[in-house]
């Protein structure tokens, strides 16, 4: 579980690197050495089955996250409104990403699913909705 | 579709009554309601039914109950609209103040005031609360800015309070592994989390996830010794511990920081199981159930958190399901599967739920495991039934599903489910 990531190096070596990833398939927890050159992975090893070399390739060759936080919401029965990134994210652009969203605010109602922003911080990702909010009149007293 | 199906009039008499909308109530309420029960109840002090999946905006919810990976307020939508569909009345707003071992249900809401109602059976469905400072009995001052990691994250994920500028988080629950990730997005500087045991008690996938991609320390055993401060948090102390967990103060040191978060375990909310005097077990705090969750009182059952921690909401809904569906049947006044099998832990297992099997219906065993154990596992359920698995971790709870044929001749029977590792086993 201590064991930490190494962030790929950017420069391109004539020998092939070996990183090292925790994989998060399942409660196992492989230490995973991949071996890479030129940003290619060659090699994944201490992988127990074969979800760790996918997620080791993937991990290596292009990390994405889900990402979701919220925002601001305008008449709804409280005061943020989560909302998610409708596709993960590239790892290095998840900082920029939220905080690209500091100034948006939404006003009740809002559907679920509905897309509040498009490219959010150029990654060419939509933000959405992960709650609905009715309109202040539907959310009534019993009668 | 409207998020609430709040009802027009409350009946004096229901089927079946849910004191809870979360991830158990949601999923009990609509077991029920397929079981055959018409008249069902479900009760939130919440304005809104979803429960503490709201505050969860976090995604890796929903993968075995909805095939999908969702949200927290994904889910509880997902959820809600089942029971949208069946017709249950939701009433939100109120509390349950009062439950008679007669299934009196007394509630009380700002809207509808204070009413009784009858119910034929009763799920509680009422979740965990967070263990705080006092549980652990954190010595110092007493100053603002120490609280738990969910009140944080309500804080911070429904009203939009930041808690401090400068937070250190103590346990590796995943409540705590997401809120240092979600304070950090927010623009609090998170100094580090503390975990008193050798190893993260939260998820892997949290622990890379929420910590390792935003460099944030985890020092395991650690633990907060001393808190300083004023009005409000000025720094904090902490040290190593020993083999016995004992705090080495001679090698403590000083962090400065404005918050103390802890994430340091829940525990079930059993306020109304004790008001009903159901039998509690003391290693879940939560009460003891047969195979379709009812309690040691007739016609209640319990379900979810507030019956024994579990790791996904998923489970919940699942172990809800049973709760809820064997509540309509009570209510509808048909036969009780016969509990005839005891479980009860043994190596390396802290708790088991349910307390007892039935040779009549299928059922699922949950347990936790005291220990990791990183390689092949058997599971035993005494001699009825042993399952090899790959590892077992104390974060993740651990299933066995029990069909009557498993259990076949053994009918008044105790029997003890070890988790062992394979190696051990052998020689």
């Amino acid at each position: 579980m201590t064991e930490r990531t190494r962030a790929p190096d950017q420069h391109a070596g004539d020998e092939a690197e070996t990183f090292v990833y925790l994989c998060t398939s399942c409660p196992l927890g492989c230490r995973l050495e991949v071996d890479a050159m030129d940003g290619d992975v060659i090699e994944v090893r201490g992988h127990s089955c074969k979800r760790g070399i996918k997620y080791g390739t993937q991990e290596h060759s292009d990390p994405r996250r889900a990402v979701s936080t919220t925002v601001w919401l305008h008449g709804g029965p409280c005061e943020r409104l989560p909302v998610r990134a409708a596709e993960p994210v590239p790892k290095a652009q998840v900082r920029e990403f939220v905080r690209s969203l500091s100034g948006l605010v939404v006003e009740a109602p809002v559907a679920f699913g509905a897309v509040l922003a498009t490219d959010v911080a150029g990654t060419g990702i939509d933000l959405i909705a992960t709650r609905e909010i009715v309109a202040e009149r539907e959310r009534e007293p019993v009668g | 579709m409207p998020i609430t199906s709040q009802p027009r009039h409350l009946l004096s008499r229901y089927d079946v009554t849910v004191v809870g909308a979360g991830p158990a109530g949601l999923s009990a309420a609509v077991a029920a309601r397929e079981q055959g029960a018409e008249r069902i109840l479900m009760v939130d002090r919440d304005p809104e039914p979803g429960g503490i999946l709201l505050q969860c905006i976090h995604s890796g919810f929903g993968l075995h109950e909805f095939k999908q990976d969702v949200t927290g307020p994904e889910y509880a939508h997902l959820a809600l609209e089942r029971v949208i569909e069946q017709d249950v009345d939701v009433l939100t707003n109120t509390y349950v103040t009062d439950v008679t071992r007669d299934l009196r249900v007394k509630l009380m809401s700002p809207e509808a005031g204070i009413s009784t109602l009858d119910t034929g059976s009763l799920v509680i469905a009422t979740g965990a609360r967070e263990r705080t400072r006092a549980a652990i009995k954190i010595p110092g001052e007493r100053p603002a800015g120490v609280m738990t990691a969910g009140l944080a994250q309500k804080m911070v994920n429904l009203h939009g309070y930041l808690p401090g500028r400068r937070a250190v988080i103590l346990g590796s629950g995943d409540i705590g592994l997401i809120m240092a990730r979600r304070l950090t997005l927010e623009g609090v500087q998170v100094l580090g989390v503390f975990e008193l045991l050798p190893f993260a008690s939260g998820l892997g996938r949290n622990v890379v996830q929420c910590l390792q991609d935003f460099d944030i320390p985890l020092h395991l055993s650690t633990t907060v010794v001393d808190i300083h401060g004023h009005q409000r948090v000025e720094r904090i102390a902490v040290a190593p511990v020993d083999d016995d967990l004992v705090p080495q103060l001679d090698k403590s040191w000083d962090i400065e920081c404005d918050t103390l978060l802890l994430s340091i375990g829940l525990i079930p909310d059993a306020e109304l199981a004790r008001q009903l005097q159901l039998n509690l077990d003391p290693r879940t705090g939560g009460p003891v159930v047969t195979s379709t969750m009812e309690t040691s009182l007739p016609g209640v059952f319990a379900a979810g958190n507030n019956l024994h921690i579990n790791d996904l909401a998923d489970w919940v809904s699942q172990e809800a399901r049973a709760a809820g569906a064997a509540a309509g049947d009570v209510a509808l006044g048909r036969h009780r599967a016969r509990q005839d099998v005891t479980v009860t832990p043994g190596r390396n297992v802290a708790y088991v739920v349910p307390h007892t099997l039935s040779t009549e219906r299928s059922q699922t065993v949950s347990f936790r495991v005291k220990q990791p154990i990183y390689g092949d596992t058997m599971l035993h359920l005494g001699d009825a039934h042993k399952r090899k698995v790959r590892a077992v971790v104390p974060p993740e709870m651990v299933t066995m599903k029990v069909s009557p044929k498993l259990l076949d001749g053994f009918a008044g029977d105790t029997l003890r489910v070890d988790a062992i590792p394979v190696e051990e086993e052998e020689s």
